[in-house]
């Protein structure tokens, strides 16, 4: 085994495959002229000689689909044939690559990526497409007007004649940039919206191999590193002895950082056999947030949250009187849901690779927040932010985990690196995944609502307990009035027509990271407000569909048109055999709306399995169909993994569960039938990342409920309901 | 030294008999298209053939494997009698657009494989089967049961 061509080859191909995106664009047009043999009249398009169009994405592609979705928009605007594309992911460089839905930082998330790209590359593309068209016009002596672009060449319709682009590049990158140039009509897009038009740019390296990942970064000298971390939130290391895990061969130095033990070792190998060989005295650490220890078991938080629950929280939205709607309501409802606390579990557990130079700090890693990641990294590291290098690399999947306003696993290994001898890679193993904090706050809901005689609702009070994701980080300014956004999405901006309906929220602290995890808040409200509301229709006598219809009303077109999509598609009404129900729920986030239809069957026994859902989403212009319907089928994957069987809980602090043993992912086996139709839609295009994942649990809930007459009102719901 | 026929290459590693062989394929030898998901042999990411069939290299120490021959996704599709399955499925995964992040998709077309060389019309429950074991944590299951079916079919037509 040889050695280092091997390693730079990988090097190499790392960079080129997903890399570093170099070069001139963005360069001013002046700053180009007489030397162009390419096209780049902006941070994102670039026109080779030989027509090949490369586009630069700004997000990362963490199984999203963002390397497809943004480059059709540029082969579409800029009249390219989808075989002469390639994607370049993007540097960091919050001046030309901010996400646009985030202000000046550069980061994915939020299922913002087609939303906020959508003008800024059409206008990207159509500039370089007027470009050289103007430039082929020039060249065949006549007006602008008379040509015409199509299939990545400028024909003049008259005549016939035609330039390739990539005849045309020189000339054309002497011309001023357009700063409006005309968009293509909607009528006219071949690529856009249409069924079957590209295949994923990613699905070659990712059937064969080659993709390029975290844990693939080759460089010379690499060295490995793995974390021994505290067993409990809080803990504090009181005693190491690291003489036996120093004398095993391969281990290079045992250090410790702010986050743990870090064991650095010549292969990976090594590393996971110096942290097995550590010998750590754990000891509980000052209470923190006025709790010790035994505070931070499940039971004790659930009761703790239970006693909040009984009081007035801060408003979070008030409409006209709800507790006198109540107090004079013909009937109430009273009920309390309940979620846990949920890893993100990725498939790719976390790495980041980091080398410090002189000077240079360079980071491979498939992130998420390039900006606050390049600022954590360069304060670390004690360097300039534009000192740090950040090589965005494929992600095997993030939910949200990636996308952390600590940067705290990008942190992690550049304080590794600063005591390392030499370029390190720190991986995460799965326990370390999975008991590493940062996950989806634990939620209580009290909810109450009032019926009049007719079985309307006239009052809703909703209280939400869990902790604040936002409170205490670099974005707590979003936090207003004591309401963190995140905490409420989805409750506070319910669609119903209630005329007195209130919500409420406590944000207890406690010392459990918590983050966004796929659909943020609405991975909870929904299964809350969809259940409940479930259950006023039943004690209205009304069904599920037509009870949700007539609350739209006329003010949410979008909410009643998947509705009625899904419920069509999936039979609604149709009768089914006993022991099987069907259950709905409908949700808008991240500016889509989505329905699912869920179909269960319920054994004797209890046992039960999810056969079907039928899901209908209107999510805007849908530009690539297969990845918005891969998107909502990956999102009730997600969500009823979670609903069925997801669920850490604690106990002193310790988290019980540490791998896909204990904290099971949904399998083939488990998998239902899922149909997705998708509203047709010429709206600028909206999020499809999150929001196929709210609807699952409530509407599998509320099947079982049709199917056996119970409520079940905690996640995880597991395999079996009690029979009645 | 440890002596090891990966892909049909033959190979010393200077690694300890119990290193998984995971470690030993990514470490030593660069080949990185085996994934580690868990370690712990529970989500099928690290799988690959030994002697044809699937095995999870997390769990299975370097030193049992001397002698016996080893296929990852590199080698697969020269690999003498995993070839042809291999090409259909790779094909198939391709225009299906079955990946999403793509990190367990080695996994998954090495359970695949090793399906197909045994079974060339797996029905449905024999697709469960054979694939239960290999996680996907972005949902693309639909399109892997669908793929194996056009691959299958695929192959029928080539040899009829
Ligand atoms: S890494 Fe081997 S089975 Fe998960
Ligand atoms: S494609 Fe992401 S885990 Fe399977």
């Amino acid at each position: 085994m040889s050695g280092l061509s091997r390693r730079h080859f990988l090097v190499l191909a790392a960079v080129s495959g997903g890399g570093l995106a170099v070069g001139v664009a963005g360069r001013p047009a002046a700053a180009r002229a007489g030397a162009a043999n390419r096209l780049a009249p902006n941070p994102f398009v670039r026109v080779a000689a030989d027509g090949t169009v490369t586009v630069v994405v700004k997000h990362l592609e963490m199984g999203q689909g963002v390397d497809t979705g943004l480059p059709v928009i540029v082969a579409e605007e800029l009249c390219v044939p989808w075989s002469v594309v390639r994607v370049r992911q993007a540097p960091a460089d919050a001046a030309r690559y901010a996400n646009l839905a985030f202000g000046k930082v550069q980061g994915t998330g939020g299922s913002t990526a087609m939303a906020n790209s959508w003008r800024q590359l059409r206008l990207a593309a159509a500039a370089a497409r007027e470009m050289l068209c103007q430039a082929g016009a020039l060249r065949l002596g006549v007006p602008r007007a008379a040509v015409t672009a199509r299939d990545g060449a400028v024909t003049h319709a008259a005549t016939g004649r035609t330039l390739a682009y990539g005849q045309l590049v020189a000339a054309a990158a002497e011309l001023p940039v357009p700063q409006d140039p005309p968009l293509k009509d909607p009528a006219d897009f071949t690529l856009i919206g249409k069924e079957g038009a590209v295949g994923r740019s990613d699905s070659r390296v990712k059937s064969d191999g080659s993709a390029i990942f975290g844990l693939d970064i080759a460089l010379p000298g690499l060295l490995t590193a793995v974390v021994a971390r505290p067993p409990a939130f809080g803990a504090v290391l009181a005693h190491l002895d690291d003489r036996r895990a120093q004398s095993l061969p391969g281990v290079q130095a045992v250090f410790p950082i702010p986050s743990g033990v870090a064991v650095v070792a010549d292969d990976t190998w090594s590393a996971l056999a110096g942290r097995d060989a550590l010998v750590l005295d754990w000891r509980d650490g000052p209470p923190a947030a006025g709790l010790s220890a035994a505070d931070l078991s499940t039971g004790a938080i659930r009761d703790r949250f239970q006693a909040l629950l009984a009081q007035p929280g801060r408003p979070a939205r008030r409409d006209g009187d709800a507790e006198a709607a109540l107090a004079t309501a013909a009937r109430r409802l009273t009920a309390v849901y309940e979620v846990p606390y949920l890893a993100h579990a990725p498939m790719e557990p976390l790495t980041c690779t980091v080398r410090l130079s002189s000077g240079r700090c360079e980071i491979w890693t498939g992130c998420q927040s390039q900006t606050a990641d390049q600022a954590a990294a360069a304060r670390a590291a004690g360097l300039a932010p534009t000192q740090v290098e950040i090589n965005t690399l494929f992600a095997g999947g993030s939910f949200g985990r990636r996308a952390n306003p600590t940067s705290d696993y990008v942190v992690e290994a550049v304080e590794i690196a600063k005591r390392a001898d030499g370029p390190v890679r720190v991986m995460w193993t799965r326990e370390d995944d999975i008991r590493g904090g940062y996950y989806r706050p634990f939620f209580l809901h009290g909810l109450e609502a009032g019926l009049d005689g007719a079985g309307r609702p006239v009052a809703w009070r909703h209280r939400l307990v869990g902790q604040s994701i936002l409170a205490g980080t670099s974005r707590a300014a979003t936090v207003k009035d004591g309401i963190d956004h995140t905490s409420v999405e989805g409750a506070a901006d319910l669609p119903y027509a209630v005329p007195n309906l209130t919500v409420e929220l406590h944000s207890p602290a406690l010392p459990v990271p918590v983050l966004w995890w796929r659909s943020v808040g609405h991975s909870h409200t929904a299964f809350a407000t969809e259940c409940f509301l479930d259950e006023l229709a039943a004690a209205a006598g009304a069904d599920p569909v037509q009870f949700r219809r007539a609350l739209l009303g006329d003010a949410h077109p979008r909410h009643r048109a998947v509705l009625d999509l899904a419920a069509d598609k999936a039979g609604w009404g149709m009768p089914l055999p006993a022991g099987r129900g069907r259950g709905v729920a409908v949700h808008a986030s991240f500016h889509s709306v989505v329905a699912e239809i869920a179909e269960v069957t319920v054994a004797a026994d209890g046992g039960f399995t999810v056969d079907r859902v039928v899901c209908a989403v209107d999510c805007g212009l849908a530009v690539t169909p297969g990845i918005v319907r891969a998107q909502m089928e990956g999102g009730i994957v997600f969500g009823l993994s979670a609903a069925l069987a997801g669920e850490l809980t604690l106990d002193g602090g310790r988290v019980a569960q540490s791998n896909f043993h204990d904290y099971p992912v949904l399998r083939l086996s488990r998998m239902p039938d899922i149909e997705v139709h998708i509203v047709p839609s010429a709206a600028a295009p909206t999020g499809v990342g999150e929001p196929g994942v709210p609807p699952i649990a409530p509407a599998v809930a509320n099947a079982l409920f049709a199917a056996t007459g119970r409520r079940v009102r905690r996640l995880p719901l597991g395999d079996r309901i009690q029979p009645i | 030294m440890i002596s090891l026929v990966v892909n049909g290459e033959r190979h010393k590693v200077a690694a300890p008999a119990e290193a998984p062989l995971l470690w030993v394929l990514r470490d030593a030898l660069h080949l990185t298209g085996t994934r580690f998901g868990c370690g712990r042999g529970l989500c099928g990411a690290c799988t690959v053939l030994v002697d044809g069939r699937p095995v999870r290299s997390c769990q299975l120490p370097v030193g049992q494997v001397d002698g016996r021959a080893v296929a990852t996704i590199e080698g697969l599709r020269r690999d003498p009698q995993a070839g042809t399955a291999f090409a259909a499925l790779n094909a198939a995964w391709i225009a299906l657009d079955v990946p999403q992040c793509g990190y367990c998709q080695s996994g998954q077309l090495i359970s695949a494989t090793a399906l197909l060389m045994a079974n060339s019309h797996p029905d449905d429950a024999a697709i469960t089967a054979a694939l239960d074991g290999n996680l996907c944590r972005c949902g693309t299951y639909r399109r892997i049961r669908a793929a194996i079916h056009r691959a299958a079919a695929a192959l029928a037509g080539a040899h009829p």
